[in-house]
């Protein structure tokens, strides 16, 4: 019966479209929040996927967070390496270690230095990449236990300081489902009072319909119809105006952060795209539950 | 069609009538009489499902009222034409569409009913008035196509409260005719009034019943008239 009336919605009834008198007050403060809330929903659908997306690289780099450089003299690099690795393989919460080879140490100084950088003539460090276990381990312990058995070796863990961005980017992740909730739920409440109103102010028109064998379903079609449309359109165009804005935020590439990671990113364009369409089905639920209500009041 | 077994009626209190027994048989025609305030209204309402009999029983098509839930109401609504007393429209649509609007709820509308609805429109004299809105009618006008309105569907019963009430003597007779035609044709028809020059002008037309409803009861009303 649900399906039949969806059916009536997209497929244009014209006659159901006219027994409802033109757009009141009610229709166009609809259409008005809807729009609000659909371009408040924009933003924070990007502010989840953003921090989303911030915190799913930033957990990658933590992943991989530490290298040791390990700076000695030509005779002894060898052999401090060697000692590196040794003491990290007896190190609780290590999960591996891997010295980085020549060309790999080429490729991450090439973006500075250019790819003809002779590497054989200067005094390289040796880089050590450790993939820390799921618990990590005891950074200070190592450190010491490193300065006393290998004193060139520098223990490098730049992104640890990462960690708790990470948490609260998973934070604000949650926080902007919560906001996209908070706001579909809003979103149904103004629809419901909206309809409930429109309803109610439009007992005569009801009453008609009723006198010349309408069915309930059919005046609450009506009711449906035109509130689910009004919402869409609202919220087309107050998505619409969100992702103009958002596109005009300034880009920092990938450098950006939170602030100017603002954005969506390749097929998370296609999001924005189910705000007018969720607004739609709240819109349609909520009409459709407060028409039957007040149908049955005014039985 | 219509049957009404030792039925009473109250508006939250005392009761407005009781006892009332009728039965519409198919192609009979009525004439409901009886002083303001005594409960024509009321008594057409109970016939078509609008109000539940606090007391007795009422079956419309042979169903129970009591048993109808709201679709079923508005089913035999359909087969029901109903002029209302105050004769509301949708203020919002012209007239012709008003007339057609039974159609379009019934999603009947189409362009075969055109002549249909021009045939109608012009028995009760109101083709000039096809696309203005209601409230631009006169009560007169406004009862012409409430009973057009009642007719589109071509029902089997035709309950009229008041129809000629806003009408002159011409206008009347017409409706009248119009009424008696269709009674002919095989509708039951029940007009509540307090006319009875409407009621002796009927007399030489069609064998009509006259009910009287006074003092909370119901009585033949044929002879005094
Ligand atoms: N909705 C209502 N609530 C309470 N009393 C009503 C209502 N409708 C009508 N009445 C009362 O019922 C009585 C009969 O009304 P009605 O059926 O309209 O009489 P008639 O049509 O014969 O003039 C009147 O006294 C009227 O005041
Ligand atoms: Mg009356």
């Amino acid at each position: 019966m649900l399906l039949a009336r969806f059916k009536g919605l997209i497929t244009r009834d014209a006659g159901a479209d006219r027994v409802v008198p033109p757009a009141g007050f009610t229709v166009r403060l609809t259409l008005f929040t809807a729009a609000a809330m659909a371009f408040l929903t924009v933003f924070a659908l990007a502010l989840s996927l953003a921090a989303g997306r911030l915190a799913s690289t930033w957990g990658e780099e933590l992943a991989r967070a530490s290298t040791i450089r390990i700076s000695a003299p030509e005779g002894q690099l060898a052999a401090q390496t060697a000692t590196v690795l040794r003491v990290l393989e007896q190190t609780p919460g290590i999960d591996s270690a891997r010295a980085l080879t020549t060309d790999e140490q080429r490729a991450l100084l090439e973006p500075w230095f250019g790819p003809d950088l002779p590497l054989e003539s200067l005094p390289m460090p040796q880089i050590v990449e450790v993939q820390e276990a799921k618990g990590g381990y005891d950074a200070d312990g190592l450190r010491l236990r490193l300065q006393a058995e290998a004193p060139g070796a520098v223990l490098d863990e730049h992104n640890r300081w990462r960690r708790p961005l990470v948490a609260a980017a998973g934070r604000l992740r949650l926080l902007g489902w919560v906001a996209i909730g908070l706001i579909g739920a809003a979103t149904g409440a103004m629809v419901t009072l909206a309809a409930h109103a429109a309803l109610a102010a439009n007992a005569q028109v009801i009453a008609v319909l009723r006198l010349v064998g309408a069915t309930d379903g059919y005046i609450a079609g009506a009711f449906v119809r035109r509130f689910t449309l009004r919402t869409l359109t609202g919220a087309a165009v107050g998505t619409f105006a969100g992702l103009i804005v958002l596109l005009l935020m300034p880009s920092a590439g990938d450098t950006g952060g939170i602030l100017t990671g603002l954005r969506f990113g390749g097929l998370q364009w296609l999001w924005p795209l189910l705000v007018p369409l969720s607004a739609a089905a709240v819109a349609f639920v909520a009409t459709e539950l407060a028409a039957r209500r007040v149908l049955g009041e005014l039985a | 069609m219509i049957e009404l077994d030792n039925v009473a009626y109250s508006y939250s209190g005392a009761a407005l009538f009781s006892g009332l027994s009728l039965q519409l048989a198919p192609g009979s025609f009525h004439f409901l009489t009886g002083p303001s305030g005594s409960g024509k209204t009321t008594f057409l309402k109970l016939c078509y499902g609008a109000l539940r009999a606090t007391e007795g029983r009422v079956s419309v098509f042979d169903t129970d009222v009591a048993d109808m839930d709201r679709d079923a109401v508005a089913f035999a609504r359909r087969r029901i034409g109903v002029v209302h007393q105050d004769c509301q429209f949708l203020d919002h649509l012209p007239l012709a569409e008003n007339v057609a609007l039974p159609l379009t709820v019934t999603g009947q509308a189409s362009v075969d009913q055109v002549d249909n609805l021009r045939e109608l429109l012009t028995w009760v004299g109101l083709t000039a008035k096809a696309d203005a809105l209601p409230p631009e009618l006169s009560g007169g006008e406004r009862q012409r196509a409430a009973l057009a309105r009642a007719l589109i569907l071509s029902p089997d019963v035709i309950l009229a409260d008041e129809p000629t009430g806003n009408v002159d003597w011409e206008m009347s007779q017409r409706l009248l005719r119009l009424l008696v035609e269709l009674n002919k044709m095989g509708k039951t028809v029940m007009i509540a009034t307090h006319d009875l020059m409407l009621i002796r002008a009927a007399k030489s037309l069609v064998p009509a019943r006259i009910l009287r409803i006074a003092g909370g009861t119901l009585q033949s009303a044929g002879a005094d008239l």
